[in-house]
């Protein structure tokens, strides 16, 4: 039985390889002069924060839970790829993403083990406290991670093949680097899309919005936040990882607060409501930035306006203000039910937990 | 059909909010097929039983029995995995995800899905029918696109029955499932539930404000008051016992 969300699904799909084709012609068209690497550049840099943009949003979109501190999972993945090389030598990349997939869950099944004990406010609070121990961590272990220097990272062979050794740096990444992270990108949006429309992410959604009638179902609540913690963290991780090679440095500003908030706004602005949502995000929020950065050196402060205006006007991002737009414009040539307004979960599920808490 | 071996029973069931007697020593049995009523004023425990049942709070006292094993202890989950269900007095459902959604889910916990991560969820087609199915046997088949918070208030009450039933129970619980809709809604709400709980052998504790309801539907009224059974008998018995006129007829006109 075709039903219509299969062929919903269907077209979905077909959207994201138009995307990723679309991508994957960003090279020819530097070549072409049709842009500049500059923005091939930027490119990378919003593919790297869409991945933990959709990570991310399991939690927050799917499960109702702010994390504040994303920046512990990215830093750990970008720390592991800058500093493994002292141990076991240079290596392939994939050898230090591994690395740093291992190290990225190990940090997240700890610190998710304590988190979601919590919700609302206080989840957020605690993932915040938590990031900050790493990014003390690393300020205290400067002998290995050269404490607020940070660490310089070399281009490294992909798929065993030293590109690096023959490629000047600015020539390795925008062409081999860059469809290496294209690749990684697409298979994170395969598995990150599978979760999330699979019955674990159907789980997940049943948690985030009625957490006692979940439970009287019979699923682990605790449990399955924990796990979509830790797959949350992994994919954080490994952006981290892509990032090191590409930014070429690591420092302890990506384990900062404030680039946790970097990745909440990412999922903010493009609509958290959407998978989409964090890619949109997270390309606009790049080069935005880039661009604030040229003209003021309050760009943190207009972004910032930037969020609150938005949370004002669009409570669903981007996503949301466009699927509405799409929406009118559609019911002007034929009559459609209008699609279900999204709602942030973060407020209405401050309602849910304290009804959960006594039911009367 | 009551004298059938209960499948479920209490022993003098106890549990104290500090002063308040909530429940205060509640000896309760129901048998499969059987559609017991559980009546009573507010306050008087309805809902505290189903909670101290369902695990949602430990007795103070008493224990539990379900297919003759004590399962006082039993965990909330354990609890549902045997088969004893619950709906809400206050509906409680997934309000963002649509009606087909609320009970699916319900459905692939049944079945120990709910932690594939790598399939998607449409790809379950037994699964889905299933809920469709569910969904049709509670007259809510229209509305399988429809997101819960979109129903109104009957078919709320309905598809939050729906979800408890999808968990295919022997014991279904069901607090207050026509509480906030007409009168008219609520016979719609009972010709739904009652049939498709009678079909399935489910035994089946209802509780319930509204008379005609409770005498009309029900083969068994329990009468509690004050966190104690104050009565019980075939509905007909009930209906003209004095003392239960006295002390609820009364309370339970201007009832919720
Ligand atoms: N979690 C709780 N904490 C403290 N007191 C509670 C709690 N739950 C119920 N009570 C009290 O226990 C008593 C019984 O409440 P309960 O909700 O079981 O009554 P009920 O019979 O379901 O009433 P209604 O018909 O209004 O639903 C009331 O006095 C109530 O205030
Ligand atoms: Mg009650």
């Amino acid at each position: 039985m075709p039903s219509h969300a299969s062929k919903q699904v269907r077209n979905k799909i077909i959207g994201y390889l138009i995307f990723l084709l679309v991508l994957a012609l960003i090279p020819l068209f530097v070549r072409a002069g049709i842009i500049t690497e500059f923005v091939q550049n930027l490119l990378m840099y919003s593919i790297i924060f869409a991945i933990a943009g959709l990570a991310f949003n399991i939690l927050l979109g799917y499960s109702g839970l702010l994390s504040f501190g994303h920046a512990a999972y990215f830093a750990v993945g970008a720390y592991t790829v800058a500093l493994a090389p002292q141990f076991i030598g240079e290596t392939s990349f994939e050898v230090l993403i591994l690395l740093a997939l291992a190290a990225s869950a190990i940090v997240s099944m700890a610190f998710g083990y304590i988190a979601v004990r919590l919700t609302r406010i206080f989840f957020a609070i605690m993932t915040l406290a938590l990031t900050q121990l790493v990014w003390a961590l690393i300020l205290k272990l400067y002998w290995y991670t050269g404490g607020s220097d940070g660490v310089n990272v070399k281009a490294k062979p992909l798929l065993g093949i030293p590109f690096n050794e023959f490629m000047s740096r600015p020539e390795y990444l925008n062409t081999v680097f860059y469809y290496y992270l294209l690749g990684i990108f697409a298979i994170s949006l395969f598995i990150i899309w599978l979760v999330v429309n699979s019955p674990f992410g159907r789980a997940l959604l049943a948690t985030r919005d009625n957490e006692t009638r979940a439970e009287f179902v019979g699923i682990r609540v605790r449990l399955y936040r924990w796990y979509a913690f830790i797959i949350s963290g992994v994919f954080t991780g490994l952006a981290g990882a892509l990032f090191a090679v590409l930014n070429g440095h690591v420092t302890p500003e990506q384990a900062d607060w404030i680039f946790s908030g970097d990745i909440v706004f990412v999922a903010v602005l493009g609509g958290f409501r959407f998978f989409e949502g964090p890619i949109l995000g997270s390309i606009i929020f790049i080069f935005v930035r880039q661009y604030a950065m040229g003209y003021t050196i309050f760009w943190r402060l207009i972004l910032g306006s930037v969020l609150i205006v938005l949370i004002l006007a669009f409570p669903s991002g981007i996503m949301g203000a466009l699927n509405s737009i799409a929406n009118r414009i559609r019911a002007g040539s034929r009559i459609l039910p209008a699609a279900p307004t999204p709602t942030p979960t973060a407020i209405t599920d401050i309602k849910h937990h304290q009804e959960g808490g006594r039911e009367k | 059909m009551s004298s059938q071996e209960p499948i479920l029973y209490t022993v003098d069931l106890k549990k104290y909010f500090g002063e308040v007697r909530a429940v205060d020593g509640v000896s309760f049995k129901i048998s499969p097929g059987e559609v017991v009523a559980l009546i009573g004023p507010n306050g008087a425990g309805k809902t505290t039983f189903v909670n101290v049942i369902t695990g949602y709070f430990n007795p103070d006292a008493g224990k539990i029995y379900y297919q003759g094993k004590d399962i006082t202890k039993a965990s909330r989950i354990k609890k549902i995995r045997m088969g004893i269900a619950r709906s809400f007095q206050l509906v409680n459902l997934y309000d963002e995800l649509t009606a087909l959604d609320n009970v699916r889910i319900a459905v692939l916990s049944r079945l120990g899905k709910t932690s594939i991560f790598w399939k998607p969820v449409e790809r379950f087609d037994d699964v889905r029918s299933e809920a469709l199915e569910i969904l049709a046997s509670f007259g809510l088949e229209e509305k399988a696109e429809v997101p819960a918070k979109a129903l109104p208030q009957g078919e709320r009450k309905l598809l939050d029955v729906a979800v408890a039933f999808a968990l295919r129970p022997r014991v279904l619980l069901l607090d207050e499932p026509t509480s906030g809709v007409s009168s008219k809604d609520k016979h719609t709400i009972m010709e739904r539930i009652v049939p498709t709980v009678r079909n399935e052998k489910i035994a089946t504790m209802i509780i319930e404000h509204d008379m005609d309801i409770v005498f009309g539907y029900s083969d068994r009224v329990v009468v509690m008051y004050d966190g104690k059974i104050l009565a019980e008998g075939k509905p007909e018995e009930i209906r003209q016992s004095r003392e239960v006129q006295e002390k609820l007829l009364g309370v339970t006109a201007g009832a919720s």
